[in-house]
């Protein structure tokens, strides 16, 4: 791939073949070699050092791989010391399972609130005329460019103590201002950020399955006596059920590991796992049980993954 | 959908709009505040973002983010593109369902395991931790946004057009510069502007795989939110949401207008035929 062959009119069609084998070698090896050393790589190294233990050192566990020092033998030798204490000690303290499942839970309820709110929402959007719906997604969007942490800030200032919301609930009355609503530091509010940072997600999905329902089905279901309410549930549900569940996906799959929602708008009672891998590796420095961690989170999360991606696999098939 | 929206159409609209607008625009509002207080508003001052400009800390911040994400963002629509164009036109090579996978994976995978992996691994091979190792660790994750982006529109590509270039003799890298290029710009360019954001954005990533010397801006804005809510926050937040908003809308609507051109010349050109 030199400037020559770019000046140079392929003439032999030898050269050109050859081009364009390197070209498709380099294509293809570029990017896979990449991912290799800094996705695959270092997962593994994730995986092994969850089956090391922790120890007073630098770096903070035992057994450290030094191919160069140890040479096979050696290198045999300390697999040998890989063990499994740290998943025992993962599931002697409840603070770890117990983090597990208030993530899940946190998440599928956040979900299903999300879901309530999105739903009417994209449905709205779909059913406006055609000459709007470009602004209205693109309203839709821009809160996603914004900054997440930003967004997650936002927040602090309106749940807090003295935050705009007591602010109005006192003035209007519906609180007394010797006892503020304490929303900040409580799950509700983990509730309220994950909902708010995830909306665009379960939107955009709903909007583009219902915006291609047909009208007449719905239509044909008036002209044949059925109620709107019925048919909503007997026809628009079931025809946009692709984008509710693409969309629940894509809100439950990334609140499991969420840090920022809950550290930023959560108290102390608010057991989220990402938060508890954050303290265990930058407070507890303890590598080990944040790599343990980390892998059963995955394990968790590799169930939901691969059905999200059989279900857009298929909806890509049915789509075209 | 020829009814048109019903009035409960347009409340569900109207509330949802406002639930995610609402805070955003308080945060703004409240950056114009003169008083220290969030919450109580003590008249316009536009004293936090004089404030913000004497702060040298925070310019060295935000102008080591614009480095990170700049060149991350490049180098991620690079590998991004090709990635896309491995995904597309080559079905099959050794270890094709693995390179697909560890493309959408960052997509899904939660940010904590990402940087922590990340970090595991720069510590493992002795790399010391700064400005770099953030910014390959922003390419690992934008890349894989920017081949999502990419792939898509090239799933929808005509390829006679290609085929053409190539039987008149064009070579496979001139074709790709002067066919297969140009058509899909305007995705490569919305994979560069998504790539830059979400560095931008990125705190939890960053936060694992910096080092000392090398803080951006999301991180400077993490450890004070953590000291409380203080207007001169609201005010790098205001500028911050003022770039983004106006980088997207300008970038849309160019999207828009040449795509537009696009399709017209299309239809000329087989007109003219």
């Amino acid at each position: 791939m030199t400037a020559i062959d770019v000046a140079a009119p392929a003439s032999d069609a030898d050269t050109g073949a050859r081009t364009s084998a390197l070209g498709r070698l380099l294509v293809i090896g570029i990017p896979y070699a990449w991912m290799a050393f800094f996705f695959l790589v270092p997962f593994l190294i994730v995986v092994k050092i969850s089956f090391s233990e922790t120890a007073i050192a630098i770096p903070p566990y035992t057994p450290v791989f030094d191919f160069a020092v140890d040479g096979i033998a050696g290198t045999i030798a300390k697999l040998g010391e890989l063990s499994l204490a740290t998943y025992e000690f993962l599931t002697t303290d409840s603070l770890y399972w117990r983090s597990y499942l208030s993530s899940v839970w946190i998440a599928g309820t956040s979900t299903v609130i999300t879901l309530a709110i999105g739903y009417p929402l994209a449905y709205g959007m779909a059913r406006c005329p055609r000459e709007w719906r470009p602004m209205l997604l693109m309203m839709v969007i821009l809160p996603f460019w914004t900054s997440f942490l930003i967004r997650v800030y936002a927040w602090i200032g309106i749940l807090s103590r003295e935050g705009l919301l007591n602010k109005l609930l006192i003035s209007i009355g519906l609180v007394d201002p010797a006892q503020p609503l304490v929303i900040l530091s409580t799950t509700t509010a983990v509730y309220i950020g994950i909902v708010y940072s995830y909306l665009p997600f379960m939107v955009l999905p709903l909007y583009a399955s219902l915006e291609k329902l047909d009208e007449t089905l719905l239509e044909a279901a008036a002209d044949l006596g059925c109620t709107p309410w019925r048919a909503f549930w007997q026809v628009t549900f079931p025809l946009s059920l692709p984008g509710v569940i693409a969309g629940c996906f894509l809100v439950f799959i990334p609140a499991v590991g969420e840090f920022v929602i809950p550290d930023l708008l959560g108290g102390s009672e608010t057991l989220m796992i990402g938060k508890t891998l954050w303290t265990e590796f930058f407070n507890n420095r303890d590598w080990p049980v944040a790599s343990a961690v980390a892998v059963i989170l995955l394990l968790i999360l590799v169930i939901p993954i691969v059905l999200f991606q059989n279900q857009q696999a298929k909806a890509q098939e049915t789509g075209r | 959908m020829n009814k048109g929206p019903s009035w409960f159409n347009l409340t569900s609209i109207t509330l949802g709009m406002a639930f995610l607008y609402l805070p955003i625009v308080l945060l703004v509002i409240y950056s114009f505040n003169a008083g220290r207080n969030v919450a109580i508003w003590e008249g316009w001052s536009t004293k936090w973002y004089f404030a913000l400009w004497q702060d040298q800390q925070m310019l060295d911040a935000a102008w080591v983010t614009i480095r990170v994400g700049l060149l991350s963002a490049s180098v991620a629509t690079i590998l991004g593109t090709m990635a896309a164009i491995t995904l597309v036109r080559h079905s099959r090579f050794f270890g094709r369902s693995l390179f697909s996978g560890m493309v959408s994976a960052p997509l899904v995978l939660p940010e904590v395991i990402l940087g922590l992996s990340l970090l595991l691994l720069f510590v493992s091979i002795g790399f010391d931790r700064g400005f770099w190792t953030m910014t390959i660790a922003h390419i690992t994750f934008t890349m894989c946004y920017v081949a999502v982006v990419v792939q898509s529109r090239l799933v929808s590509f005509d390829r006679t057009l290609e085929e053409a270039a190539l039987d008149l003799g064009c070579p496979p890298l001139r074709t790709f510069f002067s066919i297969t290029l140009p058509l899909i710009l305007p995705a490569v360019i919305s994979g560069w502007m998504l790539a830059f954001t979400l560095s931008l954005d990125d705190l939890v990533i960053a936060s694992f795989t910096t080092g000392p010397g090398a803080t951006t801006l999301p991180i400077k804005i993490y450890s004070q939110v953590r000291l409380g809510v203080s207007p001169q926050i609201n005010a790098i937040c205001t500028i911050i949401i003022a770039v983004v908003s106006v980088g997207a809308i300008v970038a849309s609507l160019q999207l828009k207008r040449a795509e537009t051109e696009r399709r017209r010349a299309e239809q000329m050109a087989a007109a003219g035929r």
